[in-house]
């Protein structure tokens, strides 16, 4: 070391014997205290890092959870009663793991409309958008394999609805089936195995992704509602104008949203966890049997937009396997957002008329086709499901034409602040 | 030993070290997603049931559990086989032509001996148990009911043979599964004759 490092100063004690032998304090420069984040930032850009909170609770009630929880088909109900009944908190702990589910999603949802908003997908940041879509995937099967494990009767049917999804694929559709639940039907060695996936394989990836697209985001910098670079215009000091330090400015700003997040998770969890058969139904309460179907299976409620769409399609040439191919492609044609947005704009502030239309048009589909997906297929809804299902396709793939054809605004060189 | 770089053979030495490792890869993620598959002894759980349906009256329907679906036996009346003629023009494939028996069961009927009707009580569409509804005109279903299965998930509606009707989203006639009489009242479910079980 020697010569290198007499011309900088160096920090003493146990703070500069750890930086000599690990870059942390290069790190949370690079992270918080020298990471430069639009100045302009509204309530929306919350929501990211109330999606790592969120995990985090996840992961902590999770652990907790599994100290009690037994996996299996015998066991695996009892236990859960037991957590509620007999455990020291126990209830506090699942109603904080089951709300936490539901919570997740409420803040994903908000957190991708943001970036639907304020295109935080266009380029360069496509991959922070694709590494962010392949978490909402991952969350969707941890979410979907975790809602198996309290072994209730919907948990069960919902299970054995999903599973069988894969088995309208034509020829290996069985068989794939059979080795997705490791048995004739949705058994023990089913339970076990979600199990195992739930509590560690999902877990690790849903970590490591979300490191990854913190990562891709702090290499190509934070957008904002205006859409606009903020690395474009720098000062003397090679800083970003519009910027300011992600620690202490957003670190407090984001305090204050997780205390109002808190109060609103915490009221749900004390006075409503189960928010009227929303985040736990009431055939769950029963448990898992093979042989009664519940009268209406409904997912959860952060699946229904989905599951709409796989219900608005009819089966034919005597497969089904249509349906799920709908529903597959409209998660998959989210992947592909950043190539069928052409618009000369980012933010929709500078978007035509068209796309403010279509978006607003978007936010009403999914709450339609998610009402749908909750209802059984009866009177309007099944019409309604059909509808919904085409404008929610129509929204993306016409995408490429409208967002180049509608008529945009100037954007400013920098970005709209009012100091408060 | 030469300054000179043999690029050629360091490719080579690439392309082969690659390769062999894309194969242990394989090899050794094999028995990982073999260990998915039924194991031994959920295969030897899955073995063919025996049915006793002595004392199963006309007009009842016996459900049992054969590899966690209900297999139900109906023991249809006079009345309830009449039915199957009156619903035939509102099936999707009343020949059972597109759905899931064995042979012996590809009739009016779908089944051996037309007084015993032996199904797997698992919709078509997405694997619910659809409920009995045997009587006609049931209101909970529609007053045109002709009598038959109605699925509570999703709509689906079928006949007393488990025959789709069309216009719901179950593509198929509720599947048969392979079974044999043992004798007049005892039938065995997972296999085509005694022999082969």
């Amino acid at each position: 070391m020697g010569t290198e490092s007499q011309g900088t100063t160096r920090a003493g004690g146990l703070w500069g014997w750890v930086t000599e032998r690990f870059p942390l304090d290069s790190m949370l420069k690079e992270h918080l205290t020298e990471y430069w984040t639009p100045k302009n930032f509204n309530l929306w850009y919350a929501f990211g890092v109330l999606a790592g909170i969120v995990l985090v609770i996840q992961i902590v009630t999770g652990i907790f959870l599994t100290m009690n929880y037994k996996p299996s088909a015998a066991e695996a109900f009892a236990s859960v009663e037991y957590i509620m009944r007999d455990v020291e908190w126990g209830w506090l702990i699942r109603y904080l793991h089951s709300t936490g589910a539901s919570a997740f999603f409420v803040v994903v949802y908000l957190h991708m409309f943001r970036g639907l908003m304020y295109g935080s997908y266009r380029a360069p940041r496509e991959l922070v958008w694709l590494v962010g879509m392949v978490i909402f995937l991952c969350l969707m099967a941890e979410a979907f394999m975790g809602y198996l494990l309290p072994w209730g009767n919907m948990s069960y049917w919902g299970a054995q609805v999903i599973v069988s999804l894969f088995g309208t694929f034509p020829i290996i559709g069985g068989a794939l089936v059979e080795w997705i639940r490791g048995d004739y039907f949705i058994s023990d060695i089913t339970l076990n195995r979600f199990f195992a996936l739930h509590v560690a394989a999902l877990p690790l990836v849903l970590a490591g992704l979300a490191a990854a697209h913190i990562l891709a985001l702090h290499h190509v910098g934070s957008l904002n509602p205006d859409g606009i670079e903020i690395h474009d215009e720098l000062d003397e000091r090679g800083r970003p104008k519009d910027g300011v330090a992600f620690h202490p400015y957003f670190t407090v700003k984001d305090t204050f949203v997780l205390s109002v997040f808190l109060i609103i998770f915490c009221a749900i969890v004390f006075f409503a966890p189960t928010a009227g058969g929303m985040f736990l139904e009431a055939p769950n309460f029963e448990p898992a049997n093979p042989m009664q179907t519940p009268p209406h299976i409904a997912p959860v409620w952060y699946f229904t937009p989905f599951y709409a769409m796989l219900r608005a399609v009819p089966s034919f040439l005597g497969t089904q396997v249509w349906g799920v191919l709908v529903m597959f492609a409209a998660i998959a044609v989210l992947f592909f957002l950043p190539w069928l947005d052409r618009s000369p704009v980012k933010s929709v502030r500078y978007k035509g008329p068209i796309t403010k239309f279509a978006l607003a048009t978007f936010a009403v589909t999914m709450v339609v086709l998610g009402l749908c997906g909750m209802k059984p297929p009866v009177g309007i809804y099944p019409s309604l499901a059909k509808i919904f299902t085409v404008v929610y396709f129509a929204f993306f793939l016409l995408m490429p034409w409208y967002s180049r054809l509608d008529r945009t605004k100037p954007v400013p060189r920098r970005v709209t602040f009012h100091a408060h | 030993m030469s300054e000179e770089l043999d690029q050629g053979r360091r490719q080579l030495l690439v392309a082969a070290t690659s390769l062999t490792g894309a194969v242990g890869v394989v090899l050794t993620a094999t028995p990982f997603l073999a260990s998915w598959k039924p194991s031994a002894r959920a295969k030897a759980l899955g073995a063919p049931i025996e049915i006793d349906l002595g004392k199963l009256e006309p007009g009842a329907m016996l459900k049992v559990e054969w590899r966690g679906k209900p297999v139900w036996v109906v023991r249809r009346t006079p009345e309830m086989l009449k039915q199957l003629d009156q619903a035939t023009p509102f099936l999707l494939d009343p020949g059972s032509d597109g759905s899931v028996q064995p042979d012996y069961a590809k009739n009016t009927a779908r089944a051996r001996n037309p007084e015993y009707f032996v199904v797997l009580g698992v919709c078509t569409h997405l694997g619910c148990s659809p409920l009995p509804k045997f009587a006609a005109a049931d209101v909970t279903v529609s007053a045109d009911w002709p009598g038959g299965f109605y699925c509570p998930c999703h709509g689906s509606k079928f006949d007393l043979a488990g025959r789709v009707f069309k216009g719901v989203p179950a593509p198929a006639n509720l599947a048969v599964p392979p079974y044999t009489f043992l004798s007049d009242s005892r039938i065995l479910v997972g296999a085509d004759s005694a022999q082969s079980a």
